[in-house]
Order: structure tokens, then C-alpha cells, then sequence
């Protein structure tokens, strides 16, 4: 789709990230800042200290109605059933034949499921949830809402006093907070591997919430690019990139996504084809790959075996700023995938060594309880 | 000794026959972290215009093309080990490479520097 000023929509925090020097971008039919004072600072801030990502563009859906879990079950592969309330689950709306859709968070929120999606895909997913669940389910789709990710070390520090109780949560937990009497809600959750949280605030609260958060000292707005980089590194994929229609959830390496229970029952969408990708192998696999030199590896470039031929492709690539290296991620046949095997990219006639590595390429540090379920 | 660019934001400056090829403080600015800058290898011979040198940013790759024809005496090896220099100082230690001039009529096409700080101005 070809992007025109015209049709580009404004996030209710437009003004706000002009006022901080936020450079503005075409993204998700938004103009969305790709950056402030610039991608490298941004994204090292963010793993040292706490980073304010604008989140809005993403859809946040809520869907009630009788068996709310099992009706999203035919069309999420995820076990919604025993996800506990104030639980929130990574997962994927697949296609009949298994191809993703979208990757998306799905909360139990009371006799409610609260579902956020990727933004360019947001109004697809809609029509599917509307074509494909019962019609006992109601889906509201909360446009009126933003969104606001608070990532890095520091996060917890910084949103406590401002909302009392929230260090309480662990990791992929929910729960209804209050600040300056409006009502947020508030996951520790996020797209950078580090510790944080995503915040639903009303549109026309957000402002003044973001500017609460960036008062202190320890917390700096981010933009898209040093999102994209710090989601990289922590081998998390990005649809449209790295996840599609052609892909399952067996080939992109996301069966933690399914469990025991589901994979004995089988009973979702695309499920035929899955569970005997789960049984047999999908013919290609992601992968992380660590690349030689200094010169960034993007989406697109051919991944070549020792033969010369061509294995696979290039979804994400670049360079990484915690490690000051080129980094990539793509998918290569299931019998190339080990970590350690080398491989060759090709990018504009030119060929690079690269190795299978496991991701993430920066280790997660959620804040998981003491003892408690992964 | 004088000072030219290009529409796509190169600069060359002119010392004797000897011209040394650079990207302004724009490109840089408009480029963000510069990760990688590879320089073309002494003795290659370039036309204007033509793609001579590649330089990435954390978010995509450009080339630079040469601002005039010339034969390519030396390039910036600084560039390669520290490419976060270009950032720092691009219109003089962050230049390229520096090419011997085959035709100074060339320099006739090119921007002034006053002019190519008013148009930049525009953008």
C-alpha cells in the first residue's frame, strides 16, 4: 500500500513526540517517531536505564460472550482455558491452513479476554474475529485507548511511585492500577527482553501520563528504530517480517506458544497441518544468525549453503548496538538450523559468513517470581 | 582551495588536481549512527555520478556517488575502524576517499557551498 500525508492517521500523543524532537515516520498508517536524539542512544538507554515507547497504534480488542476461552481457542492454538485472570499468554491467529495471521497478547481480564495486535495488521484481524467466531462472542474494538510500553532496568523504580502496588506484578501479569484517579491497565510485559511494563491509558490521558513518566530522570521517550533494534536482539519476531501467512507456528520456532494439552487435542486452526510439523518437522526453520565483520545484513538477502545454494532468506537483520556486531534473523532448511552451522548471505552480489546461533542474542531479563510457572 | 556538492548531499574539496570526497553534516544527520563505511581501493577509476562508496546507518544502506571523475588515490581507512566518525565530524576527518581529478569542467555542475547551505535550508 502506498502511504500519502492524507491518509496517515495521528496518535493522540502526536503533538507530545514532535515537542521531544521526535522525528516523524510513516509506520501502521500512523506517522509514528522513528526517533528522538537517535537510535543507538535510545536503544542503549533502554537496556540500561527505562524507555518510553508509543504504542498506540497497536489494536487493543476485548471479547465477551459464553466460552469467550474456548471460542478463541478455535482460531488462537494457545490455552486460554487454564490461563488464570490477570494472566497474559503470547500467541498467534492462524489461519485454516496454519499460517499466522498475527502475533498477538491475550489477557484474561474477569469473564473477559483482552487481546493487543500489531497495528498494520489490527483491521484484518478484526474482519477475521468478526468472520470466524461465533456469533454468541462481542468484540469491542477499544480505539479510544493508547498504549505505553515501559522498558529497561529501571522501569519498576520509576512507575511505582506514580502507580503504587504495580511492582507486584511478575512477569506476563496483569492487573486494573490507578494514577491521578484514572483508571490504567497495566501488563509487566514488552517487545525488548528487558523488564517493563505496557500501560492502557485513555487517549486523552495519555499526555499527561507521559509526561508523569518522563519527569523522572531515569525514564527517556523511544522511538520505532531502537525498538525495532532491541527486539532484534532479544530474537523476537516482527510480523510482516519475520511471521506471514506462509509461515507456521512450527517453522518460525514458536511451538512454546502450544502446549501439551493442545497439542494432544488439536482442535484449532490450521491444527492438521501443525501438529504434524510438531510430529515430523517443518521443512524450514528460524533462525538467529551472528554475521561476520561490520557491515549489517538486512531483510532480504539470500542465505546460501556450503554448495552455493540457496537455503533460505533474511527477515530482520542489522546491526546491534549492545554488541556492537551485525546480527540477523531468518529462516534456512530444518536440516541447516543447529546452532553452529555456518552459512553464507548474499546481499547486492556480495557474500558473508554467518553462524546458526540460539536467541536471544541478549539474554531475556524479565521479572519472573521466585518458584513461580514460567 | 573550494568547496562543492552535489544534489545528493556530497562534498568535494579542491586541493591542486587532488579532490577529497566526503557526505555533509545533512546526510549524516539525516543517515542517524553510521555502523559500517567501506571506502573504494586506490587506483579505481570513477566517473560522476558513479556509486563509489557504501555507508549504513542502523537503519538502511546508501551509497555515495562521486561528485566528479577521477581516479581514486587513497581511501579514508579511519573511516572503516571508527564509521561513527562520520557522524562526529563529516565534512572533515569523516571524508571518504580522495581521488586525482580528470576533469575540472566537471566542477562547473556542482553547488557552491553557500548555495548548497541555503538549498539544504528547503528540504
Amino acid at each position: 500500500m502506498i502511504e500519502t500525508e492524507e491518509t496517515l492517521a495521528k496518535l493522540p500523543l502526536d503533538a507530545w513526540h514532535r515537542a521531544n524532537g521526535g522525528r516523524m515516520v510513516p509506520f501502521a498508517g500512523y506517522e509514528m517517531p522513528v526517533q528522538y536524539e537517535g537510535i543507538m542512544a535510545e536503544h542503549l538507554w533502554t537496556r540500561d536505564h527505562a524507555g518510553l515507547f508509543d504504542v498506540s497504534h497497536m489494536g487493543q480488542l476485548l471479547f465477551h460472550g459464553s466460552e469467550v476461552d474456548r471460542a478463541l481457542e478455535t482460531l488462537l492454538p494457545g490455552d486460554l482455558i487454564a490461563l488464570k485472570d490477570g494472566r497474559l499468554k503470547y500467541s498467534m491467529l492462524l489461519d485454516d491452513d496454519g499460517g499466522i495471521i498475527d502475533d498477538l497478547m491475550a489477557t484474561r481480564r474477569g469473564d473477559q479476554f483482552y487481546l493487543v495486535v500489531n497495528g498494520a495488521t489490527k483491521h484484518g484481524d478484526i474482519e477475521q474475529f468478526e468472520r470466524r467466531l461465533p456469533r454468541t462472542i462481542a468484540m469491542d474494538h477499544m480505539k479510544e485507548q493508547a498504549l505505553l510500553a515501559l522498558q529497561g532496568p529501571e522501569a519498576a523504580a520509576a512507575l511505582e511511585p506514580l502507580v503504587p502496588g504495580v511492582g507486584e506484578l511478575s512477569f506476563m501479569q496483569a492487573g486494573l492500577f490507578h494514577w491521578d484517579g484514572k483508571p490504567l491497565w497495566i501488563s509487566r510485559s514488552g517487545y525488548t527482553g528487558e523488564d517493563g511494563f505496557e500501560i492502557s491509558v485513555a487517549g486523552r490521558h495519555v499526555e499527561a501520563l507521559a509526561d508523569a513518566l518522563t519527569a523522572d530522570e531515569r525514564v527517556k521517550p523511544i522511538g520505532l528504530g531502537a525498538r525495532d533494534s532491541l527486539r532484534l536482539e532479544a530474537g523476537l519476531p516482527l510480523y510482516g517480517h519475520d511471521l506471514d501467512l506462509e509461515t507456521t507456528p512450527v517453522m518460525a520456532d514458536l511451538t512454546f506458544a502450544i502446549n501439551k494439552r493442545r497439542k494432544a487435542e488439536g482442535g484449532f486452526a490450521g491444527s492438521l497441518r501443525i501438529l504434524a510439523e510438531l510430529e515430523n518437522g517443518a521443512a524450514q526453520k528460524r533462525v538467529g544468525l551472528l554475521v561476520e565483520g561490520k557491515q549489517p545484513v538486512r531483510e532480504g538477502a539470500l542465505i546460501l549453503d556450503a554448495e552455493g545454494s540457496e537455503v533460505g532468506r533474511i527477515t530482520s537483520g542489522g546491526h546491534s548496538p549492545s554488541l556492537g556486531r551485525p546480527i540477523a534473523m531468518g529462516y534456512v532448511a530444518t536440516a541447516l538450523a543447529e546452532p553452529g552451522t555456518a552459512l553464507t548471505l548474499e546481499q547486492r552480489a556480495k557474500l558473508f559468513q554467518a553462524t546458526v546461533t540460539p536467541m536471544p542474542f541478549v539474554a531475556h531479563r524479565y521479572h519472573r517470581k521466585q518458584g513461580a510457572a514460567a | 582551495m573550494s568547496l562543492y556538492f552535489t544534489k545528493e548531499h556530497e562534498w568535494v574539496r579542491i586541493e591542486g588536481n587532488v579532490g577529497t570526497v566526503g557526505i555533509s553534516d545533512h546526510a549524516q544527520e539525516a543517515l542517524g549512527d553510521i555502523v559500517f563505511a567501506e571506502a573504494p581501493p586506490s587506483g579505481r577509476s570513477l566517473r560522476k555520478g558513479e556509486e563509489a562508496a557504501v555507508v549504513e546507518s542502523v537503519k538502511a544502506a546508501s551509497d555515495v556517488y562521486s561528485p566528479i571523475s577521477g581516479s581514486v588515490i587513497e581511501g579514508n581507512e579511519a573511516i572503516a575502524d571508527d564509521p561513527a566518525l562520520i557522524n562526529r565530524d563529516p565534512e572533515g576527518a569523516g571524508w571518504f576517499f580522495k581521488l586525482e581529478v580528470s576533469d575540472p569542467s566537471e566542477l562547473e555542475g556542482l553547488m557552491g557551498e553557500a548555495d548548497y547551505r541555503e538549498w539544504v535550508k528547503t528540504l
